[in-house]
């Protein structure tokens, strides 16, 4: 019709060609960086910068911990956190930098300390409106350095674990983990990738917001903000707190389709390379393969539903409008929004580049969907590897009940003491789900926060509270959750969705890493083979199913019926 | 023996903690200042336009000096002149200390309604069908400052904009064409119009008889 010079390709076969550029980019640095992983966390040697490190800090990074050790210097470590932070947003208007915002209130500064300490990154606050560069620089992107190192720690420990053989239950150095995770792997990706970003548009300054006047005469305040530097690495440790409220859809946290493919790459390098890390440290790279094909598996299978369910738009207000256009960006389109919302919930992200409150309703549900299934799909860096692991504990557990064995992963017999650990841990985040969400829905304060009737406002709480249950962060933005009243409660939430589930899994590792291994024998189930890929998919599918049916049919499966 | 226990599991406690608060400080320098100021540097060196947030001039050029500029070109402003082309809808009606979207549901009746009533809003001020208005015209963007519109939106203002500017519906379409970006490397994200570069054109390009 105008010379405008349309798309020369249809936007199904451009979206499923976009993928594929991930999927080249991610194969492409696979191999390489998980080989990296392993060395940063096996090596013996100390980089000189390292040595120094230690020497100034005061802790020796050679001791090898037991898992109570290990877990008291992480709990240790994740406490001065809270208080540090929570310390910094109260007095944020005494600080320089501050832009002359106020201090957060007692109930918001505690939401947001541990939301950022637990790699949860809930923001009931709005970036631009309440956080100055200060605290966005020295407190949150801090945390959210250390938060993803502490996830990695935690995973390596559990594969220790698994690696070792009669030990006393020593699993590694916490210090020496944490610390590597950030000089070695963290810091530097982020750096590469904070230039990428700058120079794409994402700014980075340490100016304040000033008002100008318009083209047409209308105030308006240019942003100011070291905003680069910390988009790195919110998508690279999979944390998710954008600097401004409307995170990576902002044009200036995310200014083009190219940086757009470049955050997703970022959120899910680490996590879907961990398996590769694992696979070398257990001496099996084929055992690794497994875990991979799993987590792809189901994260193409998610990404494809969500795909289909945006692009054919289903519901009243996608049909009024002609497309699923209502909180997504032209750049994007409905294609990479869908890219982006699956990687953001199936890892632990939870940075948004479109509103997922405003998905069409299985798409939606989707979203929900791989959050509940605990993020091992390639979940969380570390916590997703560990989530998987302790997964396919329970599958070989449940195969060995099939044929009468005693069930044994990686050499590693699976008696009472580990599948009760197991149990725990299973059911640890669905419990804090499930009562997060029924109390919210009868008490007063809670329910004042839901904004959409019906259904939807059922799945507005439960998102609610699987994101912080599982230290996503995202949000059916909709609820007002900047009340008391959730600001506690999801505080609590958050809390005991890291920790609990974090101490469980580094007494597995102890109890593992103490167990002598045992060799295979033809009775042995052999973990790297198609078969027991598709029963630890079954596992994780039929698990979560088991226990979300109800509310998910409450939510989501009605609204996707009407 | 109780009391013992908890006695020496809180001293170990505060010993690690101790330990960690030590690190969390080592950390907030090198991850929190010495970085991001690092960073900084680099931005303000090697890409000093983007870094500031790609301010651009009245005419249409780039700017790092923000008294020189009337916006940025990733940003979008209100234009609702009858002579410029339209943004989409802001949830937070392109306040930029109000990023973010509507986030009403895909059920929710007033989101239904406000989208028939910008649809008929768009039809009559541009004069086409309702069913010829593209949804990323009726529907609020996800960070309430999205620069862009897509082809179809822009085309359907051409008419409306070179009436105004006693134009021929070539010449701004022309503009328009020139002012289109399509997907990132072929594939990647969707083609669009940079709204507030093209109005920038516009009024530079001085085409008025």
């Amino acid at each position: 019709m105008i010379g405008v010079h349309t798309a020369v390709l249809s936007p199904v076969v451009a979206a499923v060609a976009q993928i594929l550029v991930l999927v080249a980019a991610l194969a492409a640095v696979h191999a390489p960086l998980g080989a990296y992983l392993a060395r940063t966390y096996t090596s013996p040697n100390h980089l000189r910068a390292e040595r120094l490190w230690y020497r100034v800090v005061r802790v020796d990074p050679d001791a090898e911990q037991r898992w109570t050790t290990y877990l008291m210097s992480l709990l240790g470590f994740s406490l001065v956190s809270v208080l540090f932070l929570y310390g910094l947003e109260r007095l944020q208007a005494h600080l320089p930098w501050s832009l002359g915002l106020a201090g957060f209130d007692p109930a918001g500064a505690w939401n947001s300390a541990v939301s950022f300490t637990t790699n949860t990154n809930w923001q009931w606050y709005s970036g631009e409106a309440a956080a100055g560069h200060l605290l966005q620089m020295a407190g949150f992107a801090v945390q959210n350095f250390v938060s993803a190192s502490v996830g990695m720690a935690v995973a390596i420990a559990l594969v220790r674990g698994f690696a070792r053989s009669g030990t006393d239950a020593r699993i590694g150095n916490f210090w020496s983990d944490l610390t590597r995770g950030v000089v070695r792997v963290l810091l530097p990706l982020s750096a590469v990738a904070a230039v990428v970003l700058m120079a794409s548009g994402v700014i980075q300054n340490l100016d304040p917001h000033t008002a100008l006047r318009t083209v047409e005469g209308a105030s308006q305040h240019v942003l100011g903000g070291p905003v680069a530097s910390q988009e790195a690495i919110k998508d690279l440790g999979t944390n998710g707190g954008g600097f401004f409220n409307a995170n990576s859809a902002h044009p200036l946290e995310n200014p083009t389709p190219l940086t757009n493919l470049v955050e997703i790459f970022l959120l899910l390098v680490i996590p879907f390379t961990l398996p590769r890390a694992f696979g070398l440290m257990v001496g099996d790279r084929r055992q690794g393969w497994a875990i991979l094909g799993v987590m792809a598996g189901l994260w193409a299978a998610s990404l494809a539903l969500t795909t289909w369910a945006e692009m054919a738009g289903p519901g009243a207000a996608p049909q009024a409008a002609g497309a699923a256009m209502e909180g997504k960006e032209t750049r994007f389109g409905l294609a990479a929004s869908a890219l982006f919302a699956v990687s953001t919930t199936a890892t632990s992200t939870g940075s948004v580049n479109s509103m997922h409150d405003s998905f069409p309703a299985p798409g939606g549900g989707m979203l929900l969907f791989n959050m509940l299934l605990g993020e091992v799909a390639p979940g969380g860096v570390g916590a997703g590897l560990s989530g998987m692991l302790v997964l396919a504990v329970v599958a070989v557990f449940v195969a060995g009940l099939m044929v009468g064995r005693t069930p044994e992963y990686l050499g590693k017999k699976i008696g009472r003491p580990e599948m009760t650990i197991v149990a725990l841990y299973v059911l640890t985040v669905p419990a804090l789900v499930l009562v997060g969400t029924a109390v919210s829905v009868v008490v007063e304060p809670g329910l004042a926060g839901v904004q959409d009737p019906g259904p939807h406002g059922l799945s507005e709480v439960l998102y609610a509270f699987a994101s912080a249950a599982n230290n996503n962060g995202s949000a059916f933005a909709g609820l007002t959750t900047g009340t008391p009243f959730y600001e506690v409660a999801q505080g609590l939430v958050m809390l005991a969705g890291r920790f609990v589930p974090i101490a469980l899994v580094l007494a597995l590792a102890g109890r593992l890493a103490s167990q002598t291994t045992v060799p295979a024998t033809s009775g042995t189930l052999p973990t790297h083979r198609p078969l027991f890929a598709g029963l630890l998919a079954a596992v994780a599918i039929v698990v979560v199913g088991l226990t979300f049916i109800p509310v998910l049919s409450l939510g989501p499966v009605v609204e996707s019926l009407s | 023996m109780a009391p013992t226990t908890a006695a020496s599991d809180l001293a170990t406690l505060t010993r690690h903690s101790l330990a960690g608060l030590r690190m969390l400080l080592a950390f907030t320098f090198v991850t929190g200042l010495a970085y991001p100021l690092a960073m900084t540097a680099v931005g303000q060196v090697a890409f000093p336009w983007q870094a500031n947030g790609s301010l651009v001039r009245s005419d249409g050029g780039p700017t790092t000096s923000r008294s020189d500029a009337v916006g940025s070109a990733l940003v979008a402003q209100g234009f609702t002149g009858a002579e410029y082309f339209h943004p989409r809808p802001s949830a937070g009606e392109h306040d930029t200390l109000a990023s973010g979207g509507s986030n009403l549901g895909p059920l929710n009746p007033g989101l239904v309604a406000s989208i028939e009533g910008r649809k008929a809003a768009v039809a009559a001020a541009e004069g086409v069908a309702a069913a010829d208005v593209p949804p990323d015209a009726v529907t609020a963007s996800a960070s309430g400052l999205d620069p862009h519109i897509s082809p179809a939106y822009a085309a359907i203002q051409v008419a409306r904009v070179a009436r105004e500017r006693g134009l021929s519906d070539t010449d701004v379409a022309d503009l328009v064409a020139r002012h289109t970006a399509g997907r990132d490397l072929g594939v990647l994200g969707e083609p669009r119009v940079n709204v507030l570069e093209l109005n920038l054109a516009l009024d530079v390009a001085d085409l008025r008889p």
